[in-house]
């Protein structure tokens, strides 16, 4: 059974139930927390740490969307070394793969590029790596251009929580970290993949897009996922949607 | 912003490893391009036939990625010579597409480019210096020289370019909102 905690979030004495995340608790309160592997419907992943916040009592920064609320909690959403630490992260991002904006299908949708934006990242003060990866054009419907994944793993999420394939998943470790799909093979080859497409709309940038599309073209189409999610957990269904 | 005897400030403008899209932008202020020239002296520009950049200059507005030996000598040269720097458009602030090839050896570039095709591979180390030496790696501008303002875009449009300009000529600090300041 959840209980109702007090928490002091910015200043402001807030009240939560016990069994949603900090990062919920925080927006239940109208404030903007920046995310990048989170996604209403999939299990939590804490992987980007972009929705870290400073918590009384601790020198640790937590990441919202993984840490509980506990009674009497008292939480900063947007101190300056808050602020320093996500700026850095987005920077890290584009260094490590080949983000390069202009020639993405993603181009003008991309929720890297805006957060970028957002989090003021004119430039990157790191070494772009520039690593030679590989695009997966093997199946007849989507692309996976590894050039431009984030290692948010909504993709892998979404495939094994709503669809139920549990095609894609993740293999190696740091730098070497890749989404693969099946037994590591060419995506069209994976016989597990039901050709959903559902991890192409969850991901958040042009590594996942439907085959076709050129630069700026691909959008994607997120909602569906709380219609789906909604209905089979829930019995409600959005007929008008 | 100091003043020349004219009262003009001095602007320059460089096109470095870029496909001269950012300064197709920048003309594309339209008729805003007479009120500039009011105030400005253009005083090196891809579109001004001058060879040698100038001492003095107050802002210069540098496109394109560091590409090539001759590219770093220009970047020292601008930064020496010019109290501003500001990295204009996506292939200066980040490397953009021209950083594409840094994922091959520079070998390899020129035998695809060249060697490979008809005629005979120019290997940048020619002793007539037609061809400039590539460096190995594409650098954004900042790796190279220290950096002022970035204007991020591919390319930065020209409301975005208008805004960054008419800011610094009114001596205050560029600060583009959100929607001015996403690369791509």
């Amino acid at each position: 059974m959840s209980e109702v905690l007090t928490l002091t979030i910015d200043g402001k004495l807030v009240s939560a139930r016990s069994d949603v995340s900090l990062l919920t608790a925080i927006k239940d309160q109208g404030i903007h927390v920046p995310t990048l592997c989170h996604l209403q419907g999939l299990s939590e992943r804490g992987g980007c740490r972009l929705c870290i916040v400073e918590i009384e009592g601790s020198p640790k920064l937590f990441a919202s969307c993984v840490t509980p609320i506990q009674e009497g909690m008292v939480i900063k959403t947007n101190t300056e070394r808050v602020q320093k630490y996500r700026k850095m992260m987005v920077e890290l991002l584009l260094a490590e793969r080949n983000h390069i904006c202009a020639v993405c299908v993603m181009n003008g949708h991309c929720e890297l590029q805006s957060l970028a934006a957002e989090l003021g990242v004119d430039h990157v003060r790191y070494d772009y790596l520039c690593p030679d990866l590989p695009m997966d054009a093997s199946h007849e419907r989507n692309v996976m251009d590894h050039n431009r994944c984030v290692l948010c793993s909504r993709c892998n999420r979404v495939c094994d929580e709503v669809e139920g394939a549990h095609c894609l998943d993740t293999m190696g470790r740091g730098i070497n970290c890749r989404v693969i799909a099946g037994m590591n093979q060419p995506w069209g080859t994976a016989r597990s993949c039901t050709a959903c497409g559902k991890c192409v709309q969850v991901c958040p940038t042009g590594a996942l897009f439907k085959k076709g599309a050129t630069v700026a073209e691909m959008e994607k189409q997120q909602d569906f996922l709380i219609w789906i999610l909604d209905g089979r957990e829930k019995k409600i269904w959005r007929w008008s949607l | 912003m100091t003043a020349t005897t004219n009262n003009k400030v001095k602007l320059a403008t460089a096109w470095m490893g870029g496909c001269a899209g950012c300064h197709m932008s920048l003309l594309d202020i339209d008729e805003r391009i007479i009120d500039l020239i009011g105030l400005v002296d253009i005083v090196y520009s891809p579109i001004a036939d001058v060879k040698i950049f100038p001492q003095g200059v107050d802002v210069t507005l540098v496109e394109g990625a560091v590409a090539n030996e001759d590219h770093v000598k220009l970047a020292y040269e601008i930064r020496e010579r010019s109290k501003i720097v500001i990295s204009f458009g996506d292939c200066a602030v980040t490397g953009n597409v021209p950083s594409m090839r840094n994922k091959l050896k520079i070998d390899d570039v020129l035998t695809a480019v060249y060697a490979e095709g008809p005629g005979k591979a120019p290997r940048g180390n020619e002793p007539e210096e037609i061809m400039p030496v590539l460096i190995p790696k594409v650098l954004p501008l900042h790796q190279v020289i220290p950096v002022d303002i970035y204007l991020p875009g591919c390319p930065p449009d020209p409301e975005r370019i208008w805004a960054a300009v008419t800011a610094l000529l009114r001596g205050e600090p560029v600060a583009l909102p959100v929607e001015m300041r996403n690369f791509g």
